[in-house]
């Protein structure tokens, strides 16, 4: 028989904690719902744009009642549960409805703090919590004038910016002289404060409220002054208490919230409960961000599967008053042992504050202009060393490198404005996807939208966007962040354990590691797959089956399906006799394009996937291996003509260049790496946006690291320099295996690098030379068989079936 | 004649993977998964038409190698939230070898008999 599973509190954590519990286990439970509202389950956030008008409550419901239905939930709407028996494992609602239960999960929520001042009960005194209440306020604008918000909290400025943009006359008092002081330092809330004032609002600030006058309907607020102000409308917006009455009532453990372990359990392991109703080591949570966690970790517990823990969540914040541009987390007041960088143009409304402590941002502060927002938040939950990047941190991410992102202020963005680039996504169809779909995080954003699903650049602004509109980005909290859905262990993690245990093939990986599928997906075995042939050189067996088609096929797949194909052309040096044998294949398989690439190379576009091995073959007699056009491997090393002919040329560039590659051709890396080689200064080679670049000068050569063109362009940090070519690769060996080894799949050398520091790969690759000398070492090993041209062995017919159809019929 | 073709033996198709069918109605794409159960369906993604033959298989789907859509292989439906179906061939696994039904399935049945003749 089904286990009985009763929620009760019909609200965004109760009822995402179901959602995940019927991924894990549609069949486990019965569920019933109690909620003491009368709807399905709404997004609560959204009650901000409802009031203002921008929105309706039907387009903020995240579950109708029809979703109940066909998930088999029995819903109680408009039932407050006043009871729980324990003994009996049962609860009983006012309306005498009882259900009993196998596990019960409590979510109920806060309630608004009512300052209990004369005349809080008058009619016209309200909260800002629900439909009902923003019901209430839609209605009272209609008939009334003025308004007076009490708080000036995250909370209450939505509350009066909404009143406002109804046509009410909004007065917000606040007790302190800061403006959301648990978000904002004094500078950025003064900002906040004149611009909201420039909208119309206006604000009593370090003014205590004494009671509210009125006979049958409130008239005026009185403060401790004696002062007065005329409202017929008074809107309490004063802070949260999470609400375990009913808790407590039961017996159970609460202090300021229900009490719950790192699986979301009560003192009664039989009772679960989530959301702002709990108190976890300590803290309990006022944004939805650490509830969803908190959800999903509690369903998977009520799965019996049992690995996952909450272990808390740091947070951040936006105002979503549209137009307003505002970020905050972390400690950004910061003491006496910190300090802080700041940044302020009040002419253009931009104030930036990040806290430093031990090279670490603890606290951020943003407002104007919040593009980093997400960036630094990173940071600060990486706790990356930002020592080299200091001078350039407020300047902002796109600034490292001299990137031109283009546009970059998201609320100023037209609807119309495209964000995604490579999938061609506006801002209003994403805001709209968010909204009508109920997403919350970044990946939800990329499965519906296809923004940032490609090569990311724009991820920033969808973030952005994410949090504008929400308040906050929901896949940012987690203080790890898993491989992909199959785990909840991190890369690193995964690496780690590959090598202290000696995983050899991604079966028994994902068995020890108790992978949640039985073969991964085509996000997690790719990188598995490479994890484990960096660890195991020659040993590994490279599983093809786990591999992009581009990468299984050694050739790119074309938007038609037919292959490209681009032999490897050492340092871009060639000579008749091979340009002669490539013309020869191209007529002889029909090629219908031929390209020179950027790459110093020719590409043979539009080739049948069956001709690609006898291609190879006729390639391979002319002495060509592979190019790894395809790879996330070493693509080519661009070189100048340098010294041997150019008359401003230092040193062989050339010759160098081909010796690089030479020596790294056929390595497998985490993403493609590019390198080149100038000859000068001049840097005809664009050395400085590789991967890795090398400039020669007259007493040597300059090795650059971290480069890339592309959508976003970052320019190299300086590594170091060094005088021989022998120095050169050993230091181009040791830098290739570094990456190779820490570098997450998937990372490019900048991300990598802006992770890790420039100064932690200085002490790796420069200052520590024995370090250096056994990096170097193991690349050369891996190389060994890594130098096998895969069109040569396939060829002689390796792999034969991938290329030929299994059967032709007809 | 029979409505099955045999098409070869199991064990010709990888294990995770996949191998394509050449008809005169286009490329067809039988896959196998890890525990042996084989799935056919047009080698085109419901997207834009990618070849799914090509894609990474894991449980019972395989990701179309362009824009990474999941597809399902005992439906053809992509998975939630990208909405698209790839047209489904009826297989059959007896004394390992792979059997696939083309008739009923193919819209124009004169166009069938043409190409099975030629
Ligand atoms: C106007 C507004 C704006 C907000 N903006 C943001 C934002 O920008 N970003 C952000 O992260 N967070 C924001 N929040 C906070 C966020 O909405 C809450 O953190 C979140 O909704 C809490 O989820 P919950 O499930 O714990 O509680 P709730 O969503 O409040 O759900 C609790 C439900 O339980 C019901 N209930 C309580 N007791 C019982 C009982 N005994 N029997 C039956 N039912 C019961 C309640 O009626 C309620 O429906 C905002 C909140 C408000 C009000
Ligand atoms: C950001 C995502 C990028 C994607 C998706 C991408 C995609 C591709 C593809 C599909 C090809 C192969 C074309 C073929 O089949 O022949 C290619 C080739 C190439 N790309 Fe990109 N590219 C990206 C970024 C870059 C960047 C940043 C640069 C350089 C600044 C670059 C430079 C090149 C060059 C030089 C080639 C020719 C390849 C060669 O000679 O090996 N690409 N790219
Ligand atoms: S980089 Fe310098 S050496 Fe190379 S081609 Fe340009 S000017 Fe000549
Ligand atoms: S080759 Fe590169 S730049 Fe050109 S269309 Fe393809 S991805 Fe875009
Ligand atoms: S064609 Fe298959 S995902 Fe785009």
């Amino acid at each position: 028989m089904k286990r009985k599973l009763v929620l009760v509190g019909n609200g965004m954590a109760g009822v995402r904690t179901l959602e995940e519990l019927l991924k894990l286990a549609p069949d486990m439970y019965d569920i019933t719902v109690f909620g003491a509202e009368p709807y399905g389950n709404y997004n609560r956030i959204l009650l901000s744009p409802v009031l203002a008008g921008e929105k309706t409550v039907d387009d903020i419901m995240l579950n109708d009642l029809r979703w109940y239905a066909d998930n088999g939930i029995t819903l109680h709407t408009g039932k407050t549960v006043e009871q729980i028996n324990r003994a009996r494992r049962e609860v009983v609602a006012t309306d005498g409805t009882t259900a009993s239960y196998d596990c019960l999960l409590l979510a109920t929520g806060s309630n608004p703090f009512i300052i209990p001042v004369p005349g809080h009960q008058l009619p016209g005194v309200i909260t800002f919590r629900d439909i009902h209440d923003v019901n209430f306020m839609l209605d009272a604008a209609k008939t009334h004038k003025s308004a007076v918000v009490i708080g000036g909290g995250l909370l209450g400025l939505e509350a009066a910016y909404g009143l406002q943009k109804l046509g009410m006359d909004v007065t917000v008092v606040h007790l302190l002289d800061t403006l959301m002081e648990r978000q904002l330092d004094k500078p950025s809330a003064d900002l906040l404060r004149r611009s909201l004032e420039g909208r119309g609002l206006k604000f009593l600030m370090q003014a205590q409220t004494e009671s509210i006058l009125g006979d049958d309907h409130v008239t005026a607020v009185r403060f401790k002054d004696g002062s007065e102000i005329p409202a017929d409308l008074v809107v309490m917006a004063v802070g949260i208490r999470p609400n375990f009455a009913l808790a407590k009532q039961a017996g159970l453990h609460c202090e300021r919230g229900i009490v719950v372990n790192d699986t979301m359990q009560t003192y009664d392991p039989r009772i679960y409960a989530v959301g702002e109703c709990v108190q976890h080591r300590g803290i309990a949570y006022g944004l939805v961000a650490p509830l969803f966690e908190q959800g999903k970790v509690c369903a998977n517990h009520l799965a019996h599967l049992g690995y996952a823990r909450y272990e808390g969540s740091v947070t951040s914040t936006k105002l979503k008053v549209t137009g307003i541009d505002l970020f905050s987390a972390g400690d950004f007041n910061g003491d006496a042992t910190s300090e802080d960088i700041i940044y302020k143009d009040p002419g253009a409304g931009i104030y930036k504050k990040l806290v430093i402590k031990d090279n670490r941002i603890t606290g951020a502060v943003l407002y104007g202009d919040t593009i980093d927002g997400s960036w630094y938040f990173d940071l600060m939950r990486n706790e990356t060393d930002i020592s080299d990047i200091r001078e350039d941190l407020l300047f902002g991410q796109s600034h490292l490198g001299d990137s031109g992102h283009g546009e970059d202020r998201i609320a100023a963005m037209a609807d119309s404005a495209e964000i995604c680039g490579c999938n061609g996504v506006c801002k209003g169809t994403i805001v709209n996807a968010i909204t009508a779909n109920g997403l919350f995080t970044l990946e939800d954003v990329r499965a519906h939208t296809k923004a940032s699903a490609s090569c990311g650049s724009c991820t920033g602004l969808v973030e952005q966007l994410l949090a504008s509109t929400l308040g906050s980005d929901y896949s940012q909290t987690p203080k790890k962040k898993s491989m992909c859905g199959c785990t909840d262990f991190t890369h690193d993690e995964v690496r780690k354990a590959i090598t202290d245990n000696g995983l050899k093939t991604i079966p028994v990986a994902t068995e020890f590691l108790e992978w949640r599928t039985p073969d991964g997906c085509h996000q997690c075995r790719p990188a598995l797959n490479f994890y484990l042939l960096c660890a195991w050189p020659g040993e590994y067996q490279d599983d093809s089956r786990s591999r992009f088609i581009n990468e299984r096929v050694h050739a790119n797949i074309q938007k038609d399906g037919t292959y490209s194909v681009v032999p490897r052309i050492w340092g871009g040096v060639t000579n008749p006799a091979e340009l002669r044998a490539i013309a020869d294949v191209a007529e002889k398989y029909n090629v219908p394009t031929v390209k020179i690439t950027g790459g110093q190379r020719i590409d043979l576009l539009g080739v049948k996937k069956e001709d690609l091995p006898k291609m190879w073959g006729d390639l391979s007699k002319a002495g060509f291996v592979s190019g790894h056009a395809y790879g996330k491997s070493l693509r080519t090393v661009k070189t100048c003509v340098g010294s041997e002919w150019c008359r401003f040329g230092t040193q062989d560039s050339t010759t160098m260049g081909i010796k690089m590659e030479r020596m790294t051709w056929g390595s497998w890396t985490p993403h493609k790496f590019k390198m080149a080689v100038s000859g000068c200064p001049r840097n005809c080679a664009e050395a400085t946006i590789k991967d890795l670049g090398v400039v020669a000068v007259d007493s040597g050569w300059e090795l650059h690291v971290g480069g890339n063109g592309g959508v976003k362009v970052r320019a190299t940090d300086l590594l170091c320099k060094v005088e021989t070519m022998e120095q050169v690769l050993e230091y181009t060996a040791a830098f290739m295996q570094l990456y190779r080894e820490e570098a997450r799949y998937l990372d490019r050398t900048a991300p990598w690098i802006e992770r890790v520091g420039l100064s932690y790969v200085k002490q790796r690759i420069v200052e520590d030379a024995a370090g250096r000398m056994q990096l170097a070492g193991r690349f050369h090993e891996s190389q060994k068989t890594a130098q096998v041209d895969p069109w040569a062995e396939r060829a002689e017919g390796i792999d034969r079936d991938e290329f030929m159809p299994m059967k032709k019929v007809g | 004649m029979t409505d099955w073709f045999e098409i070869g033996a199991m064990t010709d198709i990888p294990r995770l993977g996949s191998r394509v069918v050449r008809t005169a109605l286009g490329d067809i794409a039988v896959f196998r998964t890890a525990t042996d159960k084989v799935f056919a369906l047009t080698d085109k993604c419901p997207h834009k038409g990618g070849p799914l033959s090509q894609g990474i298989v894991y449980g019972e789907r395989v990701a179309c190698p362009l824009h990474n859509w999941v597809i399902q292989l005992d439906t053809g439906e992509a998975v939630a939230p990208d909405k698209g179906c790839a047209h489904r061939y009826p297989v059959k696994v007896e004394d390992g070898k792979v059997f696939l039904k083309l008739r009923g399935t193919v819209v124009n049945i004169a166009d069938y008999a043409a190409a099975a003749q030629a």
